[in-house]
This record gives C-alpha cells, sequence and structure tokens, in this order.
C-alpha cells in the first residue's frame, strides 16, 4: 500500500459565528493515495466543501482548526508559514471550484489568467506559460485554444469554463487535485462530459482527485474510494463498489436509497431521509444520526460511536454495525 | 467597443441639445423683460430697446432659438452684455482655474482615499478599520466652507505658510501652486471620506467573490489578489462617482473660489447672476454642461474598457 500523497488526520475546524460556533468538521481522518480518486459524499451541510478547502488551506477569515493536521507529500501544512502555504497551492495541490460561473474574473481574458495562475511555476517566461496554458486548453477539449485565450470569462459557456477551471488546475501538474462540485452548475450531458474528461485526465497525469459531491452517479463513475459524511464526521469509509453493493451504516443506507438515479424509475417518486441534520453549534454526545436512524438503540444517543474496522479501507463510524 | 462608444457620445449630445432647449425655454418663461430686468426700474425705454437688441431678444423666437443653437455649435457663446466681451473669452479664462482647482482637489483626494479604504479592507475589523470609519464620516459631514476658514486662520494668518486669498501672480508657477494649496485641500478633503467608504465597500465586496477564492487557490501573493483582482473590479464603481464627482466639486468651487478670493468660473457665474447678465450665464452653464457630459461620457467609456461585460450588455 503505497504512502498517502494527502491526508488529513484528526482534523476539527469550527466556524466562529455571532454568539458561538458551528463545528463543522469533527475528528476527521482521511487520506487519498497517488493516482487514487477519492469521492466525498454526504448532503448538504455536513461539512464537504469545508473539509475540501481545510486540504487546500483556503477556509474562510473565520475557520478556524481546533485540533488535527493536514499532510501534503509529508509535511504538515498547517505548521508551515503563510508564505510556505502559498506556494504549496498551485505548485503541489490545486482546485476547482463548483461553479464555473464566478470562477474566473470577469474583467480579465481567460488567457491572461491562464498565465497568472502559473505564479508559483518558477523559470517559466510568460510566453511559455501562454503556450501552455493554450496548449492545455486544447488538452480539455476546447475546439479553439487560441480563440479561447482571448476571450473574457462571460463570453464562454459553462461547460467551456469548467473545461478551463480544470486545465488551470492541471496546468500545475499538482499531486493532488481537489474538485468541489464540479458538475452540480452543469446540465446532465456537460456533467457526463466533465466525469469523462476528468477520468481521462486522471488516467494520463496519475494525480489524485479528492472529488467533492453529492451525486452518486459521479461517485461511481469515477471514484476509486468513497467517504461519506454526516454533520461534520466521516460516518462511513469504503471501495466504491463494495459502498454501493454492502453499505454498513445506516446513513450511508438512508443515502443511497434516496439517490434518484437509483430508485426513481422503480418507484416514480423520490424519498427522503425524515428529520433534519443536527444543530452542529452544540453537537449531540452520542451518536449525530441517532434522531434520524431506524436502528438507534439508547446506547447509540448516550455514547458517541467507535469507528469500527471492516476490512482493508473500510470503516464505518456506528454502534451497531458489526465487524 | 466602437459601437458603444458612438451611442454613448450620441446620447451625450442628446442631452446636451435638451439642456439647451430647457435653458431658452427658462429665459422665456421666467416672468418680465430680461433686458428691463437687467437694467434695473430705472432704465429709459430707449437703453431697454438698446439691449433687447444687443440680446437678439427682438427677433422671432424661433429664429433666437436657431441663432443660438447655431452659435454655439461653431463656439460662439454670444457677447457679456456689459463689457462687449465675447462670453467664450471669458470662459476660456476663469476655467483653467477652476478646473486646475477641481482636478487637483479630486486628485489628491482619489489617491489619498483609495489608499484609505484598501487600508481599511487590509485592516477590516480591527480599530485602524474603525477608526479610518469614524474619520472618513467626520470628513464627509464638515463643509468645504468651514475647512476653507479654517484653514486659512492656521496656514495662512497664524503659520503664514501660504497666502489666503488670489491664485498667485501669472506666469509664476511657483506662487500660482503655493495659492492652490488651501482651496484644493479644503474642496477635496470631504472627497476623501467618501472615496474612502466607497472603496471599502466595493473593494470588501469584491473580495468575498469567488474569482478571489480562484485567485487565492492558486498561490497567486495578496498584494496581486488585491490589486490585480480586486482593485480592478472594486475601481468601476468609483470611477462612475468620480465623473460625477468632478462635475459637483466643479459647481461647489463656487464656495471655495469665494472664500480664496480666486477668479474662476464660480466667481463668473456669481457676478453674471447677480447682474442678470444672460449671456455669461447661459454661456457658461452651456460650457459647464458640455464639459460635464464629455467627463461622464469619457468615464463610460473608460469603465467599458475596463468591464467588458458593460460593453456586452450594451452590443445586445
Ligand atoms: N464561512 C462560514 N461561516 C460560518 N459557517 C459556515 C461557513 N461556511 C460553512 N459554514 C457552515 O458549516 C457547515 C458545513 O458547511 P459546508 O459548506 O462545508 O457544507 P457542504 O457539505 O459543502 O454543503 P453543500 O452541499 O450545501 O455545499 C454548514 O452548517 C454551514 O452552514
Ligand atoms: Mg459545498
Amino acid at each position: 500500500m503505497s504512502e498517502p500523497v494527502l491526508s488529513v488526520e484528526n482534523l476539527s475546524l469550527r466556524y466562529r459565528v455571532p454568539g458561538g460556533a458551528i463545528a463543522a468538521l469533527r475528528n476527521v481522518s482521511i487520506a487519498v493515495r497517488q493516482g487514487e480518486v477519492l469521492g466525498i459524499a454526504g448532503e448538504s451541510g455536513c461539512g464537504k466543501s469545508t473539509l475540501a478547502a481545510a486540504m487546500i488551506d483556503l477556509v474562510g477569515t473565520n475557520a478556524e482548526v481546533t485540533s488535527g493536521v493536514v499532510r501534503l507529500n509529508g509535511r504538515d501544512i498547517l505548521a508551515l508559514s503563510p508564505v510556505d502555504r502559498r506556494r504549496l497551492r498551485g505548485r503541489e495541490i490545486a482546485m476547482v471550484f463548483q461553479d464555473p460561473m464566478t470562477a474566473f474574473s470577469p474583467v480579465l481574458t481567460v488567457g491572461a489568467q491562464l498565465v497568472d495562475f502559473q505564479f508559483n511555476l518558477d523559470g517559466l517566461a510568460g510566453r511559455e506559460k501562454w503556450r501552455r496554458a493554450r496548449d492545455m486548453l486544447a488538452r480539455v477539449g476546447l475546439s479553439d485554444p487560441d480563440h479561447a485565450m482571448g476571450r473574457f470569462p462571460h463570453e464562454l459557456s459553462g461547460g467551456m469554463r469548467q473545461r478551463a477551471a480544470i486545465a488551470a488546475a492541471l496546468l500545475m501538474r499538482p499531486s493532488v487535485l481537489i474538485a468541489d462540485e464540479p458538475t452540480t452548475a452543469l446540465d446532465v450531458t456537460m456533467e457526463a462530459q466533465i466525469v469523462h474528461l476528468l477520468r481521462q485526465l486522471q488516467a494520463d497525469y496519475r494525480c489524485a482527485i479528492v472529488i467533492v459531491t453529492h451525486h452518486l452517479g459521479v461517485i461511481a463513475e469515477l471514484c476509486d474510494r468513497v467517504a461519506v459524511m454526516y454533520a461534520g464526521e466521516v460516518v462511513e469509509e469504503a471501495p466504491v463498489d463494495a459502498l454501493f453493493h454492502d453499505p454498513r451504516h445506516p446513513y450511508t443506507r438512508a443515502l443511497l436509497a434516496c439517490d434518484p438515479a437509483r430508485i426513481e424509475a422503480a418507484t416514480g417518486r423520490l424519498p427522503a431521509i425524515g428529520g433534519r441534520l443536527p444543530d452542529l453549534s452544540s453537537p449531540p454526545t452520542g451518536c449525530s444520526f441517532a434522531d434520524r436512524c431506524g436502528i438507534a438503540t439508547d446506547r447509540c444517543r448516550a455514547a458517541p460511536p467507535p469507528r469500527v474496522g471492516l476490512g482493508p479501507d473500510r470503516n464505518a463510524l456506528c454502534h451497531e454495525v458489526a465487524p | 467597443m466602437l459601437r458603444y462608444a458612438v451611442k454613448r457620445v450620441a446620447l451625450a449630445i442628446v442631452i446636451l441639445f435638451t439642456v439647451m432647449l430647457a435653458m431658452y425655454a427658462m429665459v422665456f418663461l421666467v416672468p418680465g423683460d430680461p433686458a428691463a430686468l437687467a437694467l434695473g426700474p430705472r432704465a429709459t425705454p430707449e437703453l431697454k430697446a438698446l439691449l433687447r437688441e444687443r440680446m437678439g431678444l427682438d427677433e422671432p423666437v424661433l429664429m433666437q432659438v436657431w441663432h443660438f443653437f447655431h452659435n454655439a455649435a461653431t463656439g460662439d457663446l454670444g457677447y457679456d452684455v456689459w463689457s462687449k466681451r465675447p462670453v467664450l473669452d471669458q470662459i476660456l479664462e476663469f476655467f483653467p482655474n477652476t478646473l486646475v482647482l477641481g482636478v487637483t482637489a479630486l486628485g489628491w483626494a482619489v489617491v489619498l482615499g483609495i489608499a484609505l479604504g484598501c487600508a481599511a479592507v487590509v485592516w477590516r475589523g480591527t480599530v485602524t478599520d474603525r477608526l479610518l470609519g469614524i474619520l472618513s464620516v467626520g470628513l464627509i459631514s464638515v463643509p468645504a466652507f468651514v475647512v476653507a476658514i479654517y484653514a486659512i486662520l492656521i496656514f495662512a494668518v497664524w503659520l503664514r505658510w501660504l497666502p489666503a486669498i488670489g491664485a498667485g501672480t501669472p506666469g509664476d508657477i511657483g506662487s500660482q501652486l503655493r495659492a492652490l494649496v488651501l482651496p484644493a485641500f479644503a474642496l477635496g478633503i470631504g472627497w476623501v471620506g467618501y472615496l474612502a467608504r466607497l472603496v471599502r465597500a466595493s473593494l470588501l465586496e469584491v473580495m468575498g467573490e469567488n474569482y478571489i477564492r480562484t485567485a487565492r487557490a492558486f498561490g497567486l501573493p495578496e498584494r496581486k489578489v488585491v490589486f490585480r483582482y480586486a482593485l480592478r473590479v472594486a475601481i468601476i464603481p468609483t470611477i462612475a462617482l468620480l465623473a460625477v464627482g468632478l462635475g459637483s466639486i466643479l459647481s461647489s468651487a463656487v464656495f471655495v473660489e469665494t472664500v480664496f478670493g480666486r477668479p474662476g468660473i464660480g466667481t463668473l457665474i456669481t457676478g453674471a447672476v447677480q447682474k442678470r447678465n444672460y449671456p455669461v450665464v447661459m454661456g457658461t452653464v452651456l460650457f459647464m454642461t458640455a464639459f460635464y457630459l464629455f467627463i461622464v461620457t469619457a468615464a463610460d467609456l473608460l469603465i467599458a474598457r475596463l468591464d467588458p461585460r458593460v460593453r456586452d450588455v450594451f452590443r445586445q
């Protein structure tokens, strides 16, 4: 088993808000190895974007890491100086954001921005950066890259912009690419194309990819391993086939049961998990999912659940699963 | 871009014509005979007739309007009723003084205002930010002529560093510059506050945008993020305000010019209004309107250059 390129160990993070704090991540441990695609799934508000942002050290100013480390190629990035952290970004790790509409500055051409983004690649002349950017646009499937380089972002379609954003990230030849909902803002056809593109690029460049999505279809298509998050915790981690064929955590089961792609055809309507996320400003002492869980017992409400190992690369945070 | 420019210029010309027409109508709608009003109650009928003729008031109205437009278009704004000098000559004599004052005042206010706005954002939420906020509001609320009077008192009367009145000796740049300092200070200081607030607000808004996060995600240094990615967008409302600002600063120059006894458009127009010198009033207003439209149009074109979305909206 190779060393992870990026790992998060016991990371806890909270957002300071007026009158308290929101525990957005609680003791999260997750790792991604070279060439691996890790999916992060979970319903809205469970902390997926926060985890992705923490991996690239881009959490907002009101965020506070209360414990844990983030290790990139062996180094604890939270212990580095701000300048060193900044230089890691766009060199060893790069990110693609959800909304391609707003990910680029509206007043600079796509080409100018792609050149800017190569800031941390030392020893390249401006002309060389321009050529690399142009070639990468061609690589991600823009039919007329020279034309696209001179366009402003709003002059490109959403799909083209998302391709440009992926091109920007790949220009860095990062060892890890983080994609926070890269297809959510796109229509279904476009989504399929982008997923296809990511898979192709991943095969070519062998970078590790962490992809955040609430679309289980994207996970099934793309990922090797999945982490399911709930209320700021990773509740189940498993290889993708195992997760889909044999979900173990009650929340994962509920989530799979909810996926429209899986059940719409069968029953014609969308089920939903009853209840809501617990209040993250005062997380419950027991299992966070207990209130919505069909098999919860008194023990679940009283004591925090253990992390139960379920085989290689597989574990769940639950009182009721058997190893 | 070219089509946008043509449309903006055409719009400016239409506005200018409307203003001219409105001004002409005003002269006719105001009750009483302008010549009689100008000469006062004891004027003889002969004198009034002479003045009416000189002002062109005895022609048919449509002819007058036509002449007015035609002359204005060829740069002839008529003659001063009293001194018989061409109005345009007087404007061209006084306007540079006012323009230099306005541009200097706005210039230093822009530099300082943008700097303070950026400082407030860099140290947002700290004591510095709050002090800058209080300072800005203070500067905005003090009227320019109060600042002017205190400035004269302190720097001219007590310290004797700078002249209290006048525009300096013609031909002597040094003395003209020294005469410019206090009026430009008094006129610009309120704008420092405005601009600092505006820049702070628009910069803060822009700093929350996704593309700022993108720039950070690629490890761009903060100065590049702020100056190339944030300020470039945040400056757009400032440019729009500056155009309006130059117009309003030129009109509020009246107070400052009066306090400092500085010859300029302000003194020209107040004098003309007092003497009911219609050609001078109309010529000056027209000139200032044209100048103002020129500035606003230029600013719009500049914004369109900076923000490609603006010109595309116009294109559709
Ligand atoms: N800057 C912030 N300040 C305060 N609270 C925040 C901030 N960002 C996120 N949160 C809160 O932290 C929790 C996790 O948010 P996060 O954006 O990570 O969820 P998510 O899983 O990405 O959700 P979604 O699917 O809607 O994108 C939520 O309760 C959210 O309201
Ligand atoms: Mg999110």
